[in-house]
């Protein structure tokens, strides 16, 4: 944090910086109430009290699934959040066709775990990848991102704001690849080169249970590598390390990526204890097991240590961005007026569908002859 | 539709296929379910770690909090400064001749365990002091507006970069009251009427080991029910958090805190305390029963810093910004109470500013052109004159030299007659002499 830089924000009054120390004679962290400790401020309650209000916010993540069907998608999430978060659970008579276009469906949770409460939503995207042309298959996904952007800031610049504006942008895209074990197809490498400029992309290697050990290594390997040459940056990616400890801990991360993983929600009986995998013939494979697939680590990195991370970098990153770019294109053009964006966002939140208020179509039309007459 | 979960519970589930609009319907359907279910987990997923990871990060951030203490000179502001936060932060006594309020803000870097403060100071230099206290609010006012802006300033930026921004709007306001014993001044009131909706005020009576309890007691009523009567709204301990709610209720009642500051350690019994030193006794500092500094920083820092920090941001800076975009003419629903955004609303001010250039511009050409024409007139005029002028005077020059020709000619002619004149007499003359002479011959003979 280059805090020296912001000296100047401070009004012109006399300023003067100073860095004493208190002397901290013998400060433990959390304890508060010290009968004989004088010389304690109570500074670092702050962070108890940051917990506290963190606690009965709540939290609010967005994860959204790409891939082609019968990659075990709505599978994975049922696995990783341990209950039934996909659409197929959600839905009374789950559809086996596949659809004629790409539909996006966002389903929404609440969940809680020791306290913490968590409203999930898995946004999926039946259709994708399916069709005979998938030129443009990502378009819809973009601009269902887009748009969550776009909520979030028409929000942002209301002058009447909400005390908490509802997140509805998607932290996180798992992006599921075919265990071929040969090499990225072009659709992926077409999807994941756009959308990873707008979003965290996590790629995932489906089914790993039809690839050996070895074949899985060439084939991250390989998929590695195509990546790197294609210019693809995924999660965590490299630009956004912090520091030399977070470079260490992400470092070990990309090297593991694309995590292979078998998701699962038949509990089984292995050495007496019931843990989630899928029987077949010739063995059971655990989902929790390291030695058997990654999923462990996905769930770590996703849910466990970087959740936060991912928000952030959402939120401070590729919101900014969006920002950026969507202020400066009216600021260019008054032709661009919101209106011209197609109106629909819908919150999956409270079941309100809220559109975006275009202008009336003089307004536009007036911008239009303006921009001719200068 | 009704659909049993495996848990037992019934969750009405409507589903509703909302479609997008003709543009994009060929590319996706959009379908929302709601409302939001409710599921328990079947395991341990580990998102409760999610709280350690918020501290975490902001841990590694660091927190920024502000402080302006307003009081007379004199009064103990900054020995509470430092008292509350353990230090000496070196400030210098100000004088009493200043001739307005001015405010001088100061920023540390505190450390404590692993947590790091960025603390700012603000103290008022000259309050109270000038014979006319009118004005003397305006300074802290515009302070606090000048913060707000700047926070609004970066906000509203394109590239913007909010979480490196150092916050320096005023998180909390102690204002120190004089112990009288009596009641509130009114240039208290006055102040605190000022900015009881800019930030949030926490009152305090300062060196309070010159009121007895009984007094004080009296006193803090008195206080208290002056600031009802007149509308301040000083800042209430919040109380919708169960753990800390008995604690906040406790302390409301308790305002305005009775405190004393000394930075100079005694020797009570066989500790070294911070307190006060006189012939009659030691008051302590930090002793519950002489004073409520213990209070004041358990309030203050330690249960609601967090919380004064969202009320800035949420209240605060939101109804400063509200009013600060309105008066700028931004509004959220148009005439016709159809939402408008601020992109279309400023939009439009940039086409009206644009035309309004425009049409000045033209006028100014207009104006412009027209002065030329004038003056072109005018010039022609006063060349035309000029040239009448010039050609009377020629006129009568020729006039002149006309009439001058004419007597130049009549002289000539009488010298020319005046002339054969002479020659006619001279002629006469030399024959009338020659006739003489003869005539004379002719006698003498």
């Amino acid at each position: 944090m280059a805090w020296h830089t912001v000296f100047p924000l401070l009004p012109p009054v006399l300023l003067a910086m100073c860095w004493p120390r208190p002397s901290p004679p013998s400060l433990m962290m959390g304890e508060r109430s010290h009968a004989g400790d004088f010389s304690y401020v109570g500074i670092d309650a702050i962070l108890e009290q940051m917990r506290r209000k963190a606690m009965k916010q709540g939290f609010e993540l967005n994860i959204m699934v790409v891939g082609q069907s019968g990659l075990g998608k709505s599978t994975l999430m049922n696995t990783l959040f341990k209950s039934k978060v996909s659409r197929k659970s959600a839905q009374p008579n789950p559809e086996e066709k596949i659809p004629q276009t790409i539909e996006i469906k966002s389903i929404s949770h609440d969940i809680e775990e020791k306290g913490v409460r968590m409203k999930l939503a898995v946004i999926d995207t039946p259709g994708f990848g399916d069709q005979i042309n998938n030129e443009n298959c990502w378009q819809p996904i973009m601009k269902f991102i887009n748009d969550q952007y776009e909520a979030y800031l028409q929000e942002e610049i209301n002058i009447d704001r909400k005390k908490r504006i509802p997140d509805s942008r998607v932290h996180c895209c798992i992006y599921f690849i075919p265990p071929t074990g040969h090499c990225l197809r072009p659709l992926d490498v077409e999807f994941m080169r756009r959308l990873s400029k707008v979003v965290n992309i996590v790629p995932v290697i489906a089914k790993a249970d039809t690839l050996t050990l070895e074949e899985r290594d060439d084939f991250k390997q390989t998929i590695r590598e195509e990546l790197r040459a294609n210019g693809i940056d995924v999660y965590p990616q490299k630009e956004f390390d912090e520091d030399a400890e977070d470079r260490l801990i992400n470092d070990k991360i990309r090297e593991m990526i694309p995590f292979a993983v078998v998701g699962s929600d038949q509990e089984y009986q292995v050495n007496g204890k019931k843990i989630l995998g899928r029987k077949t013939k010739w063995g059971t494979i655990e989902v929790e097991n390291i030695a058997h697939c990654e999923f462990a680590y996905l769930r770590d990195l996703l849910i466990r240590t970087h959740m936060q991370n991912i928000k952030d970098i959402t939120g401070s990153i590729h919101y900014e961005m969006y920002r950026v770019r969507r202020l400066n294109e009216s600021n260019a053009g008054p032709g661009l007026a919101p209106g011209q964006a197609p109106t629909l966002v819908s919150a999956h939140t409270n079941g309100q569908t809220k559109v975006n208020g275009g202008p009336p179509n003089g307004m536009a039309a007036q911008c239009e002859v303006l921009t001719h007459e200068m | 539709m009704i659909w049993p979960t495996p848990h037992g519970k019934c969750t009405v589930l409507c589903s509703r296929t909302t479609r997008v609009n003709h543009f994009v319907s060929q590319l996706f359907t959009l379908t929302v379910f709601d409302p939001s279910r409710s599921l328990s987990l079947s395991g341990h997923v580990g998102f409760d770690s999610l709280p350690d990871q918020l501290v975490n990060k902001s841990t590694c951030q660091g927190f920024c909090f502000n402080i302006l203490c307003i009081g007379e000179t004199g009064i103990g502001k900054s020995t509470l400064m430092d008292t509350l936060f353990n230090t000496n932060f070196e400030n210098f006594e100000a004088s009493h001749f200043e001739p307005q309020v001015k405010l001088r803000a100061q920023t540390y870097d505190l450390q404590e365990s692993n947590v790091r403060l960025r603390l700012t100071v603000v103290n008022t230099v000259g309050f109270g002091d000038q014979m006319n206290k009118q004005e003397s609010y305006q300074p802290v006012v515009d302070y606090i507006d000048r913060q707000f802006e700047s926070y609004l300033q970066e906000e509203l930026k394109i590239k913007r970069s909010l979480h490196s921004y150092h916050d320096s709007r005023v998180h909390a306001c102690l204002y120190f009251i004089s112990p009288t014993g009596h009641s509130l001044k009114s240039l208290d009131l006055v102040t605190m009427k000022k900015l009881d909706s800019k930030v949030n005020i926490i009152p305090v009576i300062a060196k309070a080991d010159t009121i007895s309890k009984s007094e004080l007691h009296k006193f803090k009523i008195k206080i208290m029910s002056e600031l009802v009567s007149n509308g301040v709204q000083i800042y209430q301990f919040p109380l919708d958090d169960e753990t800390v709610a008995q604690v906040n209720t406790a302390m409301n009642g308790l305002l305005p805190f009775a405190v004393v500051g000394s930075t100079e350690e005694v020797s009570v019994g066989n500790k070294m305390v911070k307190a006060r030193q006189y012939p009659w006794g030691v008051v302590q500092v930090e002793n519950e029963t002489h004073c409520d500094f213990v209070k004041l920083r358990e309030m203050l820092i330690c249960v609601n810093m967090e919380d004064l920090r969202e009320q800035t941001h949420t209240a605060h800076y939101e109804l400063y910004r509200r009013c600060k975009l309105e008066e700028m003419g931004f509004k959220d629903t148009d005439p016709e109470s159809k939402p408008v955004s601020l992109q279309e609303t400023y939009e439009a001010k940039r086409q009206e500013f644009l035309l309004e250039l425009q049409k000045r511009e033209e006028e100014m050409r207009q104006m412009f052109v027209q002065r030329v024409k004038e003056k072109e007139s005018e010039l022609k005029d006063s060349e035309r004159e000029l040239q009448n002028r010039f050609e009377q005077l020629k006129r009568l020059h020729a006039d002149e030299k006309a009439a001058l020709e004419e007597k130049r000619r009549l002289l000539e002619d009488d010298q020319s007659s005046f002339g054969k004149r002479r020659a006619a007499a001279q002629l006469l003359a030399a024959q009338n002499l020659t006739s003489n002479g003869k005539k004379d011959k002719d006698r003498k003979k």
